[in-house]
């Protein structure tokens, strides 16, 4: 949930990378936190276990300017992506405001983003939220890979209702401020219109 | 905890903060709403990232939650973790903010838990009076000023 400090002058809101196992949530929030200006962003955190596969959350504090001089700041969180974790992602998702659904193209992983897809409309509805109704874009990560899944293929299983959509190569940054951009817009105009 | 804040109830937020750090002799106070916003701070806090702190505390505090549910408790409203100089005291306040004390050896555990107890009561009737303002107060939200154009410029690098 945004919260607006009319004190401090500042809006504050929770964007959620959610996604299979290894389909580069983190690796999104390691692009991001390494080609933003020092001034703009907080201290990266990434609780991951010792193989560094995340364990409870990556935290990337941003600070993206002023709106009608209210400090706009996003606190970018990714989730563990490995099925066993599933208590901890419902946890990270109170008090969302957009999310992002990062795809993994590969064509064997195909399975997993469905299923990381249903257990995100299935985690969101626990909270009282309906993903058809968040702010919310795709992104279909890896795309530089051989056996990356055609664009169309993936379009039509993960994003049936059309949401803003982005190929990306998370490892290059290849579409990872595109699919930022895209959600922290949505998050704003929502807002806007007293969501 | 209310999903905005005025400026009125801030400062006496603050100052319930400030007074709570000096009656329980604590380095540091921080009030952080449950999704990880950081409402107010007081006491030594320059060295501190405030931020983190905040995000990594409203996981714990989450994270606790989920387990309380698992063994069928309402929820632990409180925890601590004592180290070698700094012990940290984490309480819910009326299930709404996480009340964070940092102390070290110059207050006690008891002495904390005595001070929160009426921190936390006070902080209480102030979220209730913000949520009773924020839903009958007629107040012009930011929101409705801002156009396309403001959103825009926001992503011009």
């Amino acid at each position: 949930m945004s919260f607006i400090n009319y004190s401090s002058r500042e809006i504050n809101c929770k964007i959620v990378y959610y996604g299979p196992g290894l389909c580069g949530k983190t690796t999104n929030l390691q692009y991001i936190y390494a080609k933003t200006n020092p001034e703009a962003k907080g201290k990266m955190i990434s609780l991951a276990t010792e193989t560094e596969r995340t364990l409870f959350f990556d935290f990337l504090p941003l600070s993206l300017g002023e709106i009608r001089g209210f400090r706009t700041r996003f606190h970018l969180y990714t989730v563990p992506g490995q099925v066993f974790y599933d208590a901890s992602r419902k946890l990270i998702l109170k008090g969302v405001d957009g999310v992002v659904f990062v795809a993994d193209s590969q064509i064997e992983r195909m399975e997993a983003n469905i299923e990381s897809l249903d257990n995100l409309r299935v985690n969101l509805a626990e909270q009282g939220y309906n993903l058809d109704r968040l702010p919310y874009v795709v992104q279909y990560n890896k795309r530089d890979l051989p056996n990356a899944a055609p664009l169309e293929q993936l379009k039509t299983l993960l994003n049936p209702t059309r949401a803003p959509e982005f190929e990306a190569v998370a490892t290059t940054g290849f579409g990872v401020f595109d699919t930022l951009k895209a959600v922290a817009k949505l998050v704003l105009t929502e807002l806007r219109r007293g969501g | 905890m209310p999903d905005v804040m005025y400026p009125e109830e801030q400062q006496q937020i603050q100052t319930i903060c400030q007074r709570l750090a000096k009656d329980s002799n604590a380095k540091a106070v921080l009030l952080i709403a449950k999704d990880g916003q950081t409402i107010a701070d007081a006491g030594e806090t320059g060295h501190l990232d405030v931020t983190s702190l905040a995000s990594l505390t409203a996981g714990n505090v989450a994270a606790t939650g989920g387990i309380s549910k698992l063994l069928a408790e309402k929820e632990f409203t409180s925890q601590y973790h004592e180290g070698e100089r700094t012990h940290i005291h984490i309480s819910l306040v009326h299930q709404r903010a996480i009340l964070v004390v940092l102390f070290d050896e110059r207050s006690s555990l008891g002495l904390v838990r005595l001070r929160v107890k009426k921190a936390a009561d006070e902080l209480g009737r102030i979220f209730d009076a913000v949520n009773r303002k924020a839903q009958s107060h007629q107040a012009p939200s930011i929101f409705s000023e801002i156009t396309d154009d403001d959103i825009d410029n926001l992503f011009n690098d």
